[in-house]
């Protein structure tokens, strides 16, 4: 937005979609993230694995800012996030200019958070009206076409709440999508789900990857992981302990930690 | 028929309804007895106790002065609550909002409002008056020495007004009742603010929305399931103490046109009666209006459809 334009934009081609330098994050005195180093290339899927609380949900809301990092630099698509930076200073990002570095990204999470009071169709044109200022009628039309994609057409003027948990959470995809995102992320889209309603989420999701979407998964579906992913990333305890091709770190993973979580998991 | 089970039978005649004898509750009907035979005492009462005087009550219930007393009454009960919730969102607003000087003004409204009566209110601002000839109002402040600098006389024109044409009786009293009233919805809004789930936040972060367009789409909007119903309780409280500006004063308000007309024709407790029935029916009226109001900001939930189902076994909804 108000980067000298040319620096973000050659950054935005050639650059890794998402870079994270020693990125740090605490709560109160409990250290959660103890310096994460990762690269998302364009049009990369990285699925993401740890045990719970090992600081997972907590890096991906530090990639769209909605956690402040406090210490390292992370940027999306040759942004930095949440500040600018002149000379050796830093200097905190407005809201509004972090609304719009948001708008390049996707999210999508656990408990689907639709909003209960739109129907489907709200859902996912709200945002485009609001937010991009598109006229309502692109905005219908746009939203119809993608609720058609995750396969919901003939549920467009259902609310949340008569929708099963697959379908809503194809519908919080398609809402992400309509921000016509260059990232997205899902923080265990499929764990609140009943068994049997995850495949139709993980198809949306392969379908995406297949598109050429950048994606960042923390997933604990090794079978998605095996067949979608580009790269899979086990975290634990605040750290990357081991980095690799999902083929390579399930098969074969190099660290003890690694091995005890896939034990236990697979 | 060997080697296969058949489970389903595919002709089969659907299984007979149930057809159970109900569970009897003769609590309820000992309990309607006593309740019939209370009622019927009561009404006798009413149709055989002199001192009703109903025909007085009919003839005099709708004089002209009192049914302008009734539009004083819904008047000020209407802008009041208007005014009050205005109040209270953005107070509720500054409450939440995190920066502290916000957050400490708004409280300190609340405690001032929530701590002195409305009657002591609307004696005070009917008294405003000996404070000041002119207020300013407008928010801006050193107006006149702006004014002076510039050589124009702002202070007559703009920015204030002359304190005894502005608070005068009615104004005096929706002030009194509309600031009051802020204090109470400032709480009630925080209320439902704080229900609303804090994930819709973040999703509405995460898809690049402001915090403003937030609060107005997102959060209000669920928020105001918790808010309504005691927003109606508040709305009921209003329509009964707008009776209080009597004392700003403000006369032709319904109470103290109907208590007039009993104190001039020395029938007071029928004019009692009838003041009854009048609040009755505008909070009845008022009491539609609410669940009209609940049932569209409960789109989306579960509860839609039973709170209307629920109405219509009280015989209010229309409809089968
Ligand atoms: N807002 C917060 N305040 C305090 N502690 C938090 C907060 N969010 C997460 N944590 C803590 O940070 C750690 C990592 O959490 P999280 O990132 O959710 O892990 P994961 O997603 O891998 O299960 C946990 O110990 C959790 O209790
Ligand atoms: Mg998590």
């Amino acid at each position: 937005m108000s980067e000298p334009d040319g620096a973000a934009k050659a950054a935005g081609t050639a650059g890794p979609m998402v870079k994270a330098e020693a990125v740090h994050k605490h709560f109160g005195r409990v250290e959660v993230l103890k310096g994460i180093d990762l690269e998302v290339a364009s049009g990369e899927v990285m699925c993401v694995i740890g045990p719970s609380g090992s600081g997972k949900s907590t890096f991906l809301r530090c990639i769209n800012h909605l956690e402040k990092i406090d210490a390292g630099r992370l940027w999306v698509n040759g942004h930095l996030m949440g500040y600018r930076q002149k000379g050796d200073k830093l200097y905190e990002l407005r809201d509004k200019e972090v609304s719009a570095q948001r708008r390049e990204i996707g999210m999508v999470f656990q408990r689907f958070n639709l909003f209960p009071h739109m129907t489907a169709m709200e859902n996912v044109y709200e945002a485009p009206i609001r937010v991009r200022r598109e006229g309502r009628g692109k905005a219908r039309e746009r939203a119809a076409a993608l609720l058609e994609r995750v396969g919901l057409g003939d549920r467009k003027d259902s609310y949340p709440s008569q929708l099963s948990g697959g379908q809503q959470q194809r519908v919080a995809i398609a809402r992400a999508l309509a921000m016509e995102p260059k990232l997205m992320l899902f923080d265990e889209p499929t764990s609140a789900l009943d068994p049997e309603l995850v495949g139709e989420v993980l198809e949306v999701m392969k379908q995406l990857a297949r598109d050429g979407m950048t994606m960042v998964v923390v997933t604990h579906e090794m079978g998605f992981a095996r067949e979608v992913g580009d790269s899979l990333v086990f975290m634990d305890d605040g750290v990357v302990v081991e980095e690799g091709t999902p083929r390579d770190v399930l098969a074969d993973p190099r660290h003890q930690r690694t091995r005890d979580f896939l034990s236990k998991v697979l | 028929m060997p080697g296969s089970v058949d489970t389903v039978k595919p002709d089969a005649a659907p299984p007979e309804a149930i057809k159970a004898v109900p569970v009897r509750h003769p609590g309820r009907w000992v309990a309607v007895a006593v309740l019939a035979v209370l009622a019927a005492m009561f009404v006798h009462m009413l149709v055989t106790n002199k001192a009703f005087q109903w025909s007085f009550i009919i003839d005099n219930a709708f004089r002209p002065n009192i049914v302008e007393g009734v539009r004083t009454t819904v008047l000020l009960t209407v802008l009041s609550m208007v005014i009050g919730v205005v109040i209270g969102v953005v107070l509720a607003i500054m409450r939440l909002s995190g920066n502290p000087i916000l957050s400490g003004v708004a409280w300190l409204y609340t405690w001032f409002f929530r701590a002195v009566p409305r009657l002591v209110l609307a004696i005070l601002f009917g008294n405003m008056g000996i404070l000041y000839t002119k207020y300013h109002v407008g928010g801006v402040p050193f107006s006149e020495q702006v004014g002076d600098l510039l050589g124009v006389d702002m202070s007559g024109t703009l920015f204030s007004i002359n304190a005894n044409t502005f608070l005068t009786g009615f104004m005096a009293g929706l002030l009194a009742l509309a600031l009051s009233e802020g204090a109470y919805m400032a709480e009630i809004v925080r209320a439902g603010m704080l229900s609303v789930d804090p994930g819709q936040n973040e999703a509405a972060g995460a898809l690049g929305m402001s915090r403003m367009q937030t609060l107005r789409r997102i959060v209000l909007p669920q928020a105001m399931r918790v808010i309504v119903p005691p927003t109606g309780n508040e709305t009921i409280a209003m329509l009964k103490d707008t009776s209080l500006v009597a004392f700003v004063p403000v006369t032709n308000e319904l109470f103290f046109q109907l208590k007039s007309v009993g104190d001039k024709s020395f029938n007071v407790f029928p004019m009692l009666v009838a003041s009854c029935m009048w609040y009755l029916v505008l909070t009845s009226v008022l009491l539609v209006a609410q669940h009209y109001i609940e049932r569209y900001f409960a789109r989306g939930t579960a509860l839609a459809g039973e709170r209307r189902a629920g109405f219509r076994a009280l015989g209010f909804g229309g409809g089968k």
